[in-house]
């Protein structure tokens, strides 16, 4: 059997398969969104200690993991590009960068407001948060890197091997963050141990996860589409494209 | 072979030295700057010792750490400009090796002078005498790993535009770990507890890193000079 392996690592055969696929990840979003918020406001029961306050964990906690899963996929795909030399997964590793700083963002903003009603403070120096905040830096940096860098060749790969870099030292900063923060601040502030969530809560937050899931692969492709396009703005394919008119 | 690699390794080292002196005012720069910032906190905060005492520790860290973090343009420009980098990059000695005699000498020139002048700002905020040995044993541990991971931040922001606020945006997240644990051994031993855990993790870092970030940093001036 002669499989191509390496048929859709040219932009010119993925422009298209990205084109179709993104529907299908966009609409699967939407519909385990719907899903996941219903599970979530509707038939998850009231927490008896945080009231309906804690409702916000079903966006909070799966932007989190979404947010630390992007980093790892995104250095994956700069390894791979640094490593086989491959265009695409180097761009593949700059559009997700966008969708995961959102979604770091996304977790620090509703941490803030979850922890007004549960700590009585906007912002609090636990582990998690200082972490979260620290990755942010991280994709801020790879973001600032690559879009000062003129050449896209240089960009691609300095920006992969800040990825990687920083792929390492995050274990790091987080063992060094959390053993700070139990230095400092004792155990005034719990977050290690959940309490024992109900099913519902599990299945909401899994289910909202999924989406976000679903939602940055539909957004790192389309990502992906734009750079591709302007990056191979003078190869023959893409000229067709716009000859034709068509996606 | 090997006698080829130590020769090549010490003549960068000399040289690179060599051109500091020559320039000694921009080690002097990077003392001031030190000693400027952490004169600054006092001022902002106020003179009581026992708040200066408190936070003596996290500010000459930070401190030392803005002092190596603005050195580290220097560190590869000069020779990327005049074309030795490229040389450097031509030369059958490994880059890494080379590489590690640059950064030798930049914590050399940057690193160690702030370590010496430490205890002199450590008296201002009224730290006792053990924790300003802490202080020194601390630095004198983890500023290596500054210059080292700096380095990939310079090799990579090389000839790019707006590369002095690039470098900090890059480099100071990864200075994170360096800066608790050596903030950290200073704290615990004005707490009377014992430092060993924290200089133990600081001097890791250092080993990691001293592994790593040269290979780190051969690639990326690699990817900046092609």
């Amino acid at each position: 059997m002669n499989i191509k392996w390496f048929k859709y690592s040219s932009p010119q055969t993925f422009y298209p398969l990205a084109g179709k696929m993104i529907p299908w990840f966009a609409w699967l979003a939407v519909v385990l969104a719907i899903a996941g918020l219903y599970v979530s406001f509707a038939i998850a029961p009231t927490d008896f200690q945080q009231g309906e306050a804690y409702r916000i964990i079903f966006v909070h906690v799966p932007a989190a993991w979404m947010s630390m899963f992007i980093y790892i996929v995104m250095a994956v795909w700069a390894a791979i590009g640094l490593g086989l030399n491959a265009r695409l997964s180097a761009m593949m590793a700059q559009a997700l960068a966008p969708t995961g700083a959102i979604f770091t963002l996304l977790a620090l903003v509703t941490g803030s407001l979850w922890g007004k009603p549960m700590w009585g403070a906007w912002w609090v120096w636990d582990a998690r948060l200082t972490s979260e905040l620290i990755l942010l830096f991280l994709y801020l940096g790879f973001m600032a890197l690559q879009s000062s860098i003129d050449d896209p060749r240089r960009a691609d790969r300095a920006g992969a091997l800040l990825a990687l870099v920083g792929v390492v030292n995050v274990p790091i900063i987080y063992f060094s963050v959390k053993w700070w923060n139990t230095l400092h601040q004792g155990s005034t502030i719990n977050m290690g141990v959940a309490p024992k969530m109900a099913m519902t809560m599990l299945l909401g937050m899994l289910l909202m996860a999924l989406a976000f899931w679903m939602y940055s692969i539909a957004a790192a492709l389309m990502r992906v589409r734009c750079i591709m396009l302007e990056r191979e703005r003078s190869a023959d394919w893409v000229k067709e494209l716009s000859a034709g008119g068509k996606s | 072979m090997k006698t080829a690699w130590t020769n090549a390794w010490l003549t960068v080292l000399k040289r690179d030295l060599l051109l500091a002196l020559r320039r000694r005012s921009d080690i002097a720069t990077t003392l001031f700057f030190f000693v400027i910032v952490s004169s600054l906190f006092p001022l902002g905060i106020g003179p009581e010792p026992a708040v200066l005492s408190s936070i003596a520790p996290g500010v000459l860290w930070v401190a030392a750490l803005l002092a190596g973090m603005i050195s580290l343009s220097r560190l590869f420009s000069a020779d990327f400009t005049d074309g030795t980098l490229e040389q450097m990059l031509l030369a059958p000695e490994p880059l890494a090796l080379l590489v590690t005699a640059k950064i030798l000498a930049h914590w050399l020139v940057c690193g160690l002078p702030v370590v010496l002048l430490a205890p002199l700002i450590g008296l201002q905020y009224a730290l006792p005498n053990e924790a300003l040995l802490v202080l020194v044993y601390s630095l004198l541990l983890g500023t290596p790993t500054l210059s080292l991971i700096g380095a990939i931040g310079a090799a990579l922001t090389l000839g790019v535009r707006g590369s002095g606020l690039l470098v900090a945006l890059l480099v100071l997240p990864l200075y994170i770990p360096a800066l608790i644990f050596g903030a950290g051994a200073v704290a615990a031993s004005q707490h009377g507890m014992s430092a060993q855990a924290h200089l133990s993790l600081l001097a890791a870092c250092s080993l990691l890193s001293l592994v790593l970030a040269p290979l780190a940093t051969a690639a990326a001036l690699r990817i900046s000079v092609e």
